[in-house]
């Protein structure tokens, strides 16, 4: 990108509004080409060595493309991209409207209500990883902060997939498993007492992808491994 | 007033330790160091302590000023760790509860390590990187457990180190951990080593360390360029995995406990971390980070106060026994 894109790129963020800043990278929402979008930049860690981070910052922002590309292309719910700038490692990203992240929605819900009505969300949950590991696609950082329910004016909510950046191809049942490993734990952890509604996510994910059987045996293996593991010292 | 002693040996760490309401009356340690290039071994770790121990629990006791009719309750590791060195810590423990007349408390060594972070550096609700020889974990508090949000998927960090330790065959004395620390202050050349993070779970470190070590037989670079290049990958690393779950949580507090959380460099590290996030970082000093018996002291110290007690019949070591196993009744 030339000087002067560069420092068109820097006037735009610094009038854009901060979102918040994530573990991996800061969120802007600003207006692009007519539309609303968020701006995802992946900013220097300066406690990394200046090579690795630049290695890492670069790996990151490019898988989180081909991964986006990937589960678009399959049907798979995910913000389109709009724009991307390799030098800032900017990624400029349709804005999902009128939505909030499945983490925070069930936090509100088991608030409100004993958590019953949270079936249909694991069910779709299911679904929507099934459909993207049957892709080949892991998402490598599966957490209830990383899918997005837009509310539609009809009933029916889209669930979307979001935060690619640890993202990688494979067809190995083994990394389909810890895939759903991580989420497992993430899951558990953030909202306690949702065991049944974690098994229910499972059972969807079971019915709705054509290769399951093999996942959610090196699901099971690698539950033991960590229980297995001898902790010394 | 609640005094308790604590019994810490589950690796080449025997301690003794003894607390009163939150102060450390005394902590002795005895390291059990193997010749360069050499790990240690359960039987031959369960033979120094054993022949220790005693003079650690005398040395506890003359520190403190405290007589055994002072001490409240008994608390000792009850895992996870090695076996033959758990054995003896809880032998001995065990036997003095019963000489003494006091309960025992079988402890969960890494809720020890949690435990004494927290009261040394009074943090609030951390997230914890745990961090040693035998563990690499992240844990955060909810709902009356320390739950595991992250965690290496094959060996630990610190094993990790110690491995290639052996292999650049540098001193194990007084921690192998220490001496690549200081080798890498004088390393310049960073390499490129395998990195992956999965989540929050680490990647398979035993990759890193054959990468490294291959790289050593290769002649491609120094033994201090390396160890330099392996503190930065591996930190990198846990650094990383501690922001996310951070992230996740809502969290602005980190407190690094384990033996790895003695080393600088990683407190530096995660210290520009939390800068940048507006977090606070607490570390705390060898005395605590290394296995000690003052932390399990502190530990039993609290579940003794919350009403919790080990039976005899009970009071028996395991190997495994994992962190979110604990009912944490002493906090809400």
């Amino acid at each position: 990108m030339s000087q002067e894109q560069s420092m068109g790129l820097r006037k735009l963020l610094e009038k854009a509004e901060l979102l918040k800043q994530g573990a991996e990278a800061r969120l802007y929402r600003t207006r692009f080409l007519g539309k609303p979008v968020i701006v995802k930049e992946r900013f220097p860690k300066r406690y990394r060595h200046p090579v690795l981070d630049e290695k890492l910052t670069h790996r990151r922002t490019v898988q989180e493309l081909r991964a986006i590309l990937r589960c678009r292309k399959a049907g798979i719910p995910a913000p389109a991209v709009y724009f991307v700038d390799h030098s800032s490692h900017c990624i400029f990203l349709e804005e999902i409207v009128d939505s909030c992240t499945v983490r925070d929605y069930i936090v509100s819900t088991q608030q409100q209500t004993e958590g019953q009505q949270l079936g249909w969300l694991a069910e779709r949950i299911g679904q929507i990883l099934a459909r993207m590991h049957d892709e080949d696609l892991i998402h490598g950082d599966l957490t209830t902060s990383n899918m997005l329910l837009k509310h539609t004016d009809g009933a029916e909510r889209q669930l979307l997939l979001i935060d690619f950046g640890l993202s990688y191809i494979s067809a190995l049942p083994e990394d389909k498993g810890v895939d759903l490993y991580v989420l497992e734990k993430a899951f558990l952890s953030t909202h306690p007492n949702t065991e049944e509604l974690f098994e229910r996510l499972l059972q969807s994910y079971t019915k709705a992808s054509k290769k399951s059987e093999p996942v959610i045996k090196k699901l099971d293996e690698v539950r033991l491994r960590g229980r297995k593991r001898s902790m010394v010292g | 007033m609640t005094i308790v002693i604590g019994f810490e040996g589950s690796a080449n760490k025997i301690g003794v330790g003894i607390i009163r309401d939150g102060e450390v009356l005394s902590n002795p340690r005895r390291t059990y160091i193997t010749p360069p290039g050499q790990g240690f071994l359960p039987s031959d770790t369960a033979r120094h302590h054993r022949a220790v121990i005693l003079t650690v629990l005398k040395e506890a006791l003359d520190e403190a000023g405290v007589k055994p009719e002072d001490i409240d309750c008994v608390a000792y590791t009850k895992g996870p760790g090695m076996g033959a060195p758990l054995v003896i810590t809880a032998l001995v423990a065990r036997t003095v509860a019963q000489l003494w007349g006091r309960p025992l408390l079988g402890v969960n060594h890494c809720i020890g390590h949690i435990e004494m972070g927290r009261l040394i550096t009074k943090a609030h609700n951390p997230t914890v990187l745990y961090v040693s020889g035998g563990n690499t974990q992240v844990i955060a508090y909810s709902e009356r457990r320390y739950r595991i949000f992250g965690e290496t998927i094959d060996i630990a960090v610190g094993n990790c180190l110690d491995r290639f330790a052996r292999v650049i065959k540098i001193s194990n004395d007084p921690s192998p951990g220490y001496n690549i620390e200081q080798m890498a202050k004088k390393g310049t050349k960073y390499v490129e080593l395998p990195y992956t993070v999965k989540g929050m779970d680490g990647s398979p470190l035993k990759k890193v360390c054959d990468a490294a070590s291959k790289m050593l037989s290769s002649g491609e670079c120094a033994a201090e360029d390396l160890c330099f290049s392996l503190q930065e990958t591996l930190f990198a690393m846990l650094v990383e995995i501690t922001e996310r779950a951070m992230a996740h949580c809502g969290s602005q507090e980190v407190l690094i406990v384990g033996g790895v959380g003695c080393n600088l460099r990683l407190q530096e590290m995660m210290g520009v971390m939390c800068k940048e996030r507006g977090a606070k970082l607490f570390a705390i000093d060898e005395r605590f980070c290394i296995d000690n018996g003052a932390m399990i002291a502190q530990a039993g110290w609290e579940m003794f106060r919350s009403g919790q007690v080990t039976e005899l019949q009970d009071s028996w070591i395991t190997q495994r026994y994992r962190t979110d196993e604990v009912e944490v009744t002493w906090r809400d």
